[in-house]
């Protein structure tokens, strides 16, 4: 039973799955960029703080326009959680 | 003012050709002059599903190329007075026309129908540049599926880029027992990561297939997918129509259905 609850059901697979491709497909970067984008931005940090490289993510999404999906302004998010601030 | 509404996806096999059958002969039925004109050249089907496979004298590829005029080409509908249909070449290729005889086809269309409805091909090549050259808004329809949400993805960007002032979203073949399950995406959680408004919702219905067979649109006719579609001319023509709630279920569907087939 336990073992039932604990799978991801095939739609949210499907979701998390699209939803990593369409931010490569939007931006026409790889996969394998935006891992070598998210160890440059943590070595980066790391140098001033302590920070949860594991857990840390970046996306690019595209908000901003007023347009709907507001295609034309692409922003970088990272989500980088602090360990201690002042290392 | 006439508005000119280019039905597009991506992916093939989605629903295209089922949704301009259907919301034209659907705005026809309201009342509306109708044009359908079926873009996909060497591959023409509208005719097919609207069941005007026999009339087809003229095609759009003569039409551009002066061998008849346009009238000629137009084939009325067998039941709706209003509703035209404009077929396309099927011994041609899509290179027989340019996005510019488009525009020029459509802009002498625009003076005599209230709405036109151009039935896209698949794909992203020229097919697609030929529709949507003289389109106002688009259609894109999408199933809940990976490969087609990607797909709308990737035309919502390229029309997007190409300055559409309006895109809905159709999401089709939803089938509620799945989303249900936890096996399919709900219209929601498509509508989130494809981030567009949605026009309408049509449930996965055996009737699409008895109706293709026909060669009928089922628009209106209170199927499943006939009050879908029938929604879907309601806010085509700018009617607030509240979307029907498919998480609850199948059970009224397929009673509703039950009947019509008992019948």
């Amino acid at each position: 039973m336990r073992h039932f609850f604990r799978r991801k059901s095939s739609k949210e697979v499907a979701k998390d799955r699209l939803k990593i491709l369409l931010i490569s497909d939007r931006v026409n970067c790889s996969p394998e960029m935006m891992e070598m984008i998210k160890a440059d931005i943590a070595k980066v940090i790391s140098k001033y703080m302590k920070i949860d490289a594991k857990s840390m993510e970046i996306q690019i999404s595209k908000t901003g326009s007023k347009g709907g999906r507001g295609m034309r302004t692409p922003t970088l998010y990272a989500n980088i959680p602090i360990i201690d601030l002042n290392q | 003012m006439s508005e000119v509404i280019v039905v597009t996806s991506g992916k093939g096999g989605v629903g295209k050709t089922t949704t301009s059958a259907n919301v034209g002969t659907g705005l026809a039925r309201m009342g509306k002059k109708v044009c359908l004109i079926d873009t996909d050249i060497g591959l023409r089907n509208l005719d097919v599903v609207m069941g005007l496979e026999n009339r087809i004298v003229y095609n759009l590829v003569d039409v551009v190329e002066g061998n008849c005029r346009i009238k000629q080409a137009l084939i009325r509908d067998k039941r709706n007075p209003s509703l035209y249909l404009m077929p396309s070449a099927q011994t041609r290729d899509k290179s027989a026309v340019t996005p510019e005889q488009m525009i020029k086809m459509i802009t002498h269309l625009r003076e005599q129908f209230d709405y036109i409805i151009l039935d896209c091909p698949a794909g992203i090549e020229q097919g697609f540049r030929n529709a949507i050259a003289g389109a106002d808004r688009a259609l894109v329809v999408t199933t809940p599926e990976v490969s087609a949400i990607r797909d709308a993805d990737r035309i919502i960007g390229l029309l997007e880029a190409e300055e559409f002032k309006q895109i809905d979203l159709v999401i089709n073949r939803l089938r509620t027992d799945l989303v249900k399950r936890g096996d399919m995406m709900s219209a929601s959680d498509v509508v989130d990561i494809l981030a567009v408004s949605l026009i309408g919702v049509v449930p996965d219905d055996e009737n699409i297939v008895i109706s293709t067979n026909q060669g009928e649109p089922l628009v209106g006719n209170g199927t499943p997918a006939g009050i879908a579609f029938q929604n879907i001319c309601n806010r085509v023509l700018g009617k607030e129509v509240p979307f029907a709630d498919f998480s609850k279920g199948i059970s009224f569907w397929t009673r509703v259905s039950g009947i019509f087939h008992k019948v």
